[in-house]
């Protein structure tokens, strides 16, 4: 488990190979595989089992019994208005976060070209990838200020009226979606900046050739290339908008009373704040089966890439 | 290329173009250049409402205030001390697996592989309450090992994939010659494999150096005490201290993000190879 002792192990399999010689080469692939396969069973593949057990009982997380009540928790968790709003405003994500990539793209056509100062400019539009979650949420709490952010300074300046973004139940959801989008739409922008410099010139000129110009041959001749690099650009998408939660925590809480909630929160202020470990788990289990779906999406496209 | 080089345009299209680009980055940064004009704000210009003209007074001493009046440098070492050695055990671990998968054909393959891609996937959530309580179980909640050791487990699964598939690009022949001379597997790892790997391994490194960094839910689930708070559950916890100082919490928000931005900059072409890795082909 202890990371320096893991390198020390391996070393001696190196330093005193005659000792290991004899070993089957069915084996070999074993002995590389057992470190990364074991802490990564500990602590990822038995917690998913153990979460969707814990979901049939009720328990504090303190006491040291835990009540079975079978479906109870899922029972409760449907007729619950909280869990409702928080699988609607998921939805909102999963929707809205896929103009990530349309954005992205949008971008990095903006800036593939070769001009000076380019590199620097593009890495300008990238660096809000490496900000924390945290980071950008207290970023665009101030800018969102109602009284005096920057945001209602500039809508003053055009003649718009104020607005209080993460206090009106109707705008909080969309506004803190519209800050993750910062980071998603930078981290687009470079798949497709690397897949725009792979698309094949010659292809590009036999187009021009038969007179496809601008949007044209944008949808005809380069989307189709950049098959690859949208592939990744949505899947990172969709895992990123359901695995959202920094920001949420950060800017609101989950309010204006509970109507930015989304289900990675909601899961997070049962389990830790109220101490409802089963019934969080529960939730937990929902949310997971969502994910599921494009988790197996992913691997059965992978498989196939695999295999042809 | 595409779209067309912008040199073949006429000039007013092309200082359009310049133009656009200037306009684009303004609005895409504004969010980012309020904070940092708030960061140098002093309390006079806000009391005068002076929120967005020009300061009267650059005050750059509200960043050595955040030094001095809070545990920030405490909070910036925690995150040191919980990030070095999850990046350093999740490569080596992953190295090794990611070389198993690569080169070796057995049952099971691609079922492991498929285990560390989709695990890598999961909601945070499913796995919180059991990696929570096996921390408290094992008194390691709220210490550095608790984190240290999540994340060295969870980012495995990513960097496995990641070293797989930089692995496959290595010709077989190389194994097979090396094979041929009588080196068993270990030795073929340790002096063939391991010196070809060093491009992807930093590349590898500052991506996850910058994930483990940034994370802020697992150090709200794990640790509570300020001895042992990373940067982001600390700066989350200063803002409700500070409640409308807004030019602390931006201080303090440009300092918590300096270092990974730092990192990027002066690696930048590892980061973006780690992170593209697969956008072709």
């Amino acid at each position: 488990m202890n990371p320096p002792q893991e390198n020390v192990s391996l070393q001696s399999e190196v330093v005193v190979p005659a000792k290991r010689h004899g070993i089957s080469i069915h084996l070999v692939p074993w002995i590389f595989l057992a470190p990364g396969a074991m802490v990564f069973g500990i602590y990822v593949i038995i917690p998913i089992f153990q979460s969707f057990w814990l979901s049939l009982f009720d328990w504090d997380g303190l006491s040291p019994t835990k009540k079975f009540i079978g479906l109870d928790n899922y029972v409760a968790l449907f007729q619950e208005e909280q869990f409702w709003t928080s699988l609607k405003n998921n939805l909102y994500w999963l929707v809205l976060f896929l103009l990530g990539p349309v954005i992205g793209l949008a971008i990095a056509i903006l800036l593939n070209q070769k001009i000076r100062a380019m590199r620097i400019v593009k890495s300008l539009f990238f660096f809000p990838f490496v900000l924390s979650g945290v980071v950008v949420g207290l970023v665009f709490s101030w800018f969102y200020e109602p009284s005096h952010g920057l945001l209602n300074a500039v809508l003053g300046i055009f003649g718009l009226p104020s607005i209080s973004p993460l206090s009106d139940e109707r705008l909080v959801t969309p506004s803190i979606i519209a800050a993750a989008l910062w980071p998603q739409i930078a981290y687009c922008m470079i798949l497709y900046l690397t897949g725009l410099t792979a698309v094949d010139p010659e292809q590009i000129e036999a187009a021009r050739i038969d007179g496809a110009r601008g949007l044209k041959m944008l949808w005809h001749v380069i989307i189709p290339q950049l098959r690859p690099a949208t592939f990744i650009a949505v899947v990172v998408t969709i895992i990123g908008a359901l695995r959202s939660f920094d920001l949420v925590q950060v800017m609101t809480d989950g309010g204006p009373f509970g109507s930015s909630s989304i289900l990675a929160y909601f899961m997070f202020q049962q389990s830790i704040t109220n101490f409802r470990m089963g019934y969080g788990a529960a939730i937990a289990v929902v949310l997971f089966l969502i994910m599921s779906v494009f988790i197996a999406f992913f691997l059965r496209h992978m498989i196939r890439n695999e295999r042809g | 290329m595409f779209p067309a080089p912008i040199q073949e345009a006429s000039a007013p299209k092309r200082y359009a173009y310049y133009a656009a680009i200037v306009i684009a980055l303004i609005f895409w940064l504004l969010p980012l250049l309020a904070v940092l004009l708030t960061s140098v704000r002093s309390l006079e210009d806000f009391n005068v409402g002076n929120y967005w003209g020009w300061p009267k007074e650059w005050k750059f001493s509200n960043y050595a205030e955040v030094f001095q009046q809070t545990p920030m440098l405490r909070y910036m070492l925690n995150t040191v001390i919980i990030t070095l050695p999850a990046v350093a055990g999740a490569i080596t671990l992953a190295t090794l697996a990611g070389y198993a998968l690569a080169k070796y054909r057995f049952r099971g393959n691609l079922l492991m592989f498929c285990m560390f891609v989709g695990g890598n996937f999961v909601p945070f959530q499913i796995l919180m309450v059991p990696v929570r309580n096996m921390a408290v179980r094992m008194g390691l909640y709220d210490t550095y090992w608790a984190l240290i050791f999540f994340h060295l487990a969870f980012q495995t699964g990513f960097c496995a994939l990641f070293m797989r598939n930089f692995i496959s690009t290595l010709p077989d022949a190389l194994m097979e010659s090396a094979r041929v001379e009588g080196a068993n597997e270990f030795q073929i790892f340790w002096s063939i494999i391991l010196p070809l790997m060093r491009p992807a391994l930093s590349a590898l490194a500052v991506l996850i150096f910058t994930f483990i960094w940034n994370d802020y839910f697992w150090a709200l689930v794990m640790v509570q005490s300020d001895a042992v708070k990373p940067v982001t559950t600390g700066l989350s916890a200063l803002r409700g201290e500070w409640v409308a100082s807004w030019q602390l919490i931006s201080a303090g928000s440009i300092i918590a993000a300096v270092p990974p931005v730092a990192m990027f900059f002066i690696l930048q072409r590892q980061f973006i190879a780690g992170l593209t890795l697969g956008a072709v082909k």
